[in-house]
C-alpha cells in the first residue's frame, strides 16, 4: 500500500511539474469580471443594436406610441429606399462609395507609413532638434483641429487644393496623434539591444526601419489603421470641397436623413450603412493583431 | 557639430515627410490662429491690431464665457478621467479573456467610437416627450407620471450629455492599451507567478502597471485632451446654443463666434485660452503618471 500511493505521489509530483504555470485567479473574481463586462458591453451595444433595429422598422412601426423596441414586421424598405434616394442625385451613388474608399484607404497607408517614418526617430535617436520636435508634437496635439480651421483654408486655397482629393489626404496626413501613438510603442516595444546588434551588422538606418522596427509595434500599425480610416471614412470635408463629383459618402448620406421625418427610415438606413467598413476594417485588423501576438519579443 | 549633423541624415529624411505637412497644415495654422487672437478680424475687413483687447473683452465682460468654462471644467472633470479609467480598466479585463471573445467584445466597446455618428440615436433615446425610451421604460416602470424633458435645458440635460460622452469614451486610448496589454512580456508574469502573487490586484500594480507606463500616457492624453473639447456631443443633444446655455462648453462658444458671427479675433482668443487649459492639464497628468513612465 505505502509502495502503491509513493508511486502514485511521485506521478502527480511529476505531472505537477510539467504543468504550465498558472496565474493566480479566483472563482468570484473571474464572475466580477464576467459581470462587469457584460454590463459595460450592454450599455455600449444597446444604441447601436437599436439603430440596426430602427432600419428594419417600416415607417407606421417607427413613430408608434407607446415605443416599442423590436420590430413586428421587418422590412428592407429603408434600404431600397435609401439606395433610390442617393441615384436619382447626378452624380451616381457608386461614385460617392468611390470617393470614400479611396481617400480612406490611400489616407490611412500613406499616413500609417509617414507618421511611422516619423515616430522612429523620435523614440529611439538622440539628434540636434529631438527634444523640440517632439515637445510641439506633443503641443500641438492638444490644440484641436475646429481652431484651426480658417487658417487651414487659407492655406489649402493658396496652395490650390481646394476641390481636389488633396484637400482632405494632405491635412488629415499632418495629424500628429498617428506619430505620437507609435512614438509610444516604439518606446516600449523595441529593444535597444535588437538595435545595436543591426547597427554592428551593418544594416542602414532605412533597412532597420522596415525590418526591424515595424514588425515590433505591429499591434500599434494596426491600431493605427483602425483609427485612420474610421476618421477618414467619417470626415465630410464639405468645406473644402464645391465639386460634386468628388464628395464623400457621408455628405451625401447626411442629405438623405436630413429629409425630415419622412426620411426617417431611410436615416436609420443610412446610419447603419455607414457603419459597415469601419467594423469590416476594424475585425480584419483585430484577427491579425491577435496572431502576432501568439510569439512574442525577441525570441 | 557638422559631423553629427551628418550622421544623422538618415533620422532626418524620415522626419521629412511630416514635418513639411505638419508646418504646412498644422504648425502655420496654429501660429496664425495665435497672431489673429490679437486682431479684430472679421473676414471682410482687413484685420486691425488690437493687442489683448479680445482676452479682456473675454474676461471682464461675457458671461456666456463663464458658464461655458464651468460647464467644459466639469464636464472635463467627470468624463476625463472616468473615460480614462474605464478605458483601463475595461481594456484590462478584457485582455483575461480568450482570443475570439477578446476580438468581439472589443468590437462591442469600440463600436460607439468606430461608428461616429450614431451617437445621434440617444437623441430618440433621451427625447423628451413620452415617446422617448428612457421616458417610456420610466413610465411603465412607474418610477415617474411625466416625461421628463432631458434634453431641453432642465437640471437633467447636464447629466444625459455626461452619459452620451462617457458612452463614447472608449476610443482611441482604449484600442491603444488593449494593444499595449497584449505585448507585454509574458515572463514578468510567470515570474511573478512564481514568486507567489496571490491575486489580480496585485499582479495589475506591481507587474501590468509598470510596463504600461507611455500607453498610459498616451491614453491619458487623449482622454483629458478630448474632454476639454467636447463640442459636437452636446450641440446634436442638446441645441446649439442650448436653453439657457445649460450645456454651453468653450469649444461651442468659440465655434457660436467664428462660423455665427464671423468674429474671427475673438474667437481664436478664446481657442487660445483652450489651449491653455489643456496644457496646464497635460502637465499636471504628466508628473503625476511620472512614477510610470521612463520617457
Amino acid at each position: 500500500m505505502n509502495r502503491i500511493s509513493a508511486v502514485l505521489i511521485n506521478i502527480k509530483t511529476q505531472f505537477k511539474e510539467r504543468k504550465r504555470v498558472r496565474l493566480a485567479r479566483s472563482t468570484w473574481g473571474n464572475i466580477f469580471v464576467f459581470a462587469f463586462l457584460i454590463f459595460i458591453g450592454v450599455f455600449m451595444a444597446f444604441p447601436l443594436f437599436y439603430a440596426i433595429v430602427q432600419s428594419f422598422k417600416p415607417i407606421n412601426e417607427i413613430f408608434i406610441y407607446p415605443p416599442r423596441f423590436f420590430v413586428k414586421q421587418p422590412t428592407l424598405s429603408n434600404y431600397t429606399l435609401a439606395f433610390q434616394l442617393a441615384q436619382n442625385l447626378n452624380i451616381p451613388f457608386s461614385r460617392y462609395a468611390f470617393n470614400s474608399l479611396f481617400i480612406s484607404i490611400v489616407g490611412t497607408t500613406v499616413y500609417i507609413l509617414v507618421a511611422s517614418l516619423a515616430a522612429y526617430p523620435l523614440a529611439k535617436a538622440k539628434f540636434p532638434g529631438l527634444f523640440i520636435i517632439s515637445q510641439l508634437v506633443i503641443w500641438t496635439l492638444l490644440f484641436r483641429t475646429e481652431v484651426t480651421v480658417i487658417p487651414q483654408y487659407i492655406v489649402i486655397a493658396k496652395l490650390g487644393l481646394i476641390n481636389s482629393y488633396g484637400a482632405i489626404l494632405l491635412p488629415a496626413l499632418a495629424g500628429t496623434f498617428g506619430v505620437f501613438l507609435m512614438k509610444q510603442f516604439m518606446v516600449v516595444a523595441i529593444p535597444d539591444s535588437i538595435l545595436e546588434a543591426a547597427r554592428i551588422d551593418g544594416a542602414s538606418e532605412y533597412r532597420i526601419f522596415w525590418k526591424i522596427c515595424m514588425p515590433c509595434v505591429k499591434p500599434a500599425w494596426l491600431t493605427l489603421i483602425i483609427f485612420t480610416f474610421q476618421s477618414m471614412w467619417n470626415a465630410t470635408g464639405s468645406q473644402y470641397i464645391y465639386n460634386e463629383s468628388l464628395k464623400m459618402l457621408p455628405t451625401v448620406l447626411t442629405q438623405i436623413s436630413a429629409g425630415g421625418i419622412a426620411r426617417a427610415g431611410a436615416g436609420s438606413a443610412v446610419v447603419v450603412m455607414l457603419m459597415i467598413p469601419p467594423i469590416i476594417v476594424f475585425l480584419i485588423s483585430q484577427s491579425s493583431v491577435m496572431e502576432t501576438m501568439a510569439q512574442s519579443g525577441i525570441k | 557639430m557638422k559631423e553629427q549633423l551628418i550622421k544623422n541624415i538618415p533620422y532626418y529624411v524620415m522626419l521629412a515627410p511630416f514635418l513639411v505637412l505638419f508646418t504646412m497644415f498644422m504648425l502655420i495654422p496654429v501660429l496664425s490662429s495665435i497672431v489673429i487672437s490679437l486682431t479684430d478680424f472679421n473676414m471682410v475687413q482687413k484685420p486691425n491690431f488690437v493687442g489683448i483687447n479680445n482676452y479682456l473683452h473675454l474676461f471682464l465682460d461675457d458671461e456666456v464665457f463663464v458658464k461655458a468654462i464651468q460647464n467644459t471644467l466639469v464636464f472635463a472633470v467627470i468624463t476625463g478621467p472616468v473615460g480614462f479609467l474605464l478605458s483601463f480598466v475595461v481594456a484590462w479585463l478584457v485582455n483575461e479573456l480568450g482570443r475570439h471573445t477578446r476580438s468581439f467584445i472589443t468590437l462591442i466597446m469600440y463600436a460607439p467610437s468606430l461608428t461616429a455618428n450614431v451617437f445621434i440615436i440617444w437623441v430618440f433615446i433621451f427625447s423628451g416627450d413620452a415617446k422617448g425610451f428612457i421616458n417610456n421604460m420610466l413610465i411603465k416602470i412607474g418610477f415617474i407620471r411625466d416625461p421628463i424633458p432631458w434634453l431641453s435645458g432642465s437640471q437633467y440635460s447636464f447629466s444625459a450629455v455626461v452619459i452620451v460622452i462617457i458612452w463614447l469614451s472608449l476610443g482611441a486610448g482604449f484600442l491603444s492599451l488593449v494593444a499595449g496589454l497584449q505585448s507585454l512580456d509574458r515572463a514578468y508574469f510567470e515570474a511573478g507567478a512564481i514568486d507567489g502573487i496571490s491575486n489580480r490586484w496585485q499582479e495589475l500594480y506591481y507587474i501590468t502597471l509598470p510596463q504600461m507606463g507611455p500607453q498610459l500616457l498616451f491614453s491619458a492624453i487623449m482622454s483629458i485632451s478630448g474632454s476639454f473639447a467636447v463640442g459636437n456631443v452636446p450641440m446634436a443633444l442638446t441645441g446649439f446654443p442650448s436653453t439657457n446655455y445649460s450645456t454651453h462648453t468653450l469649444l461651442l462658444h468659440m465655434q457660436d463666434y467664428a462660423t455665427n458671427r464671423f468674429e474671427m479675433g475673438y474667437a481664436s482668443a478664446i481657442a487660445v485660452v483652450l489651449f491653455i487649459i489643456m496644457v496646464i492639464t497635460w502637465y499636471a497628468i504628466d508628473r503625476a503618471l511620472r512614477k510610470f513612465t521612463a520617457v
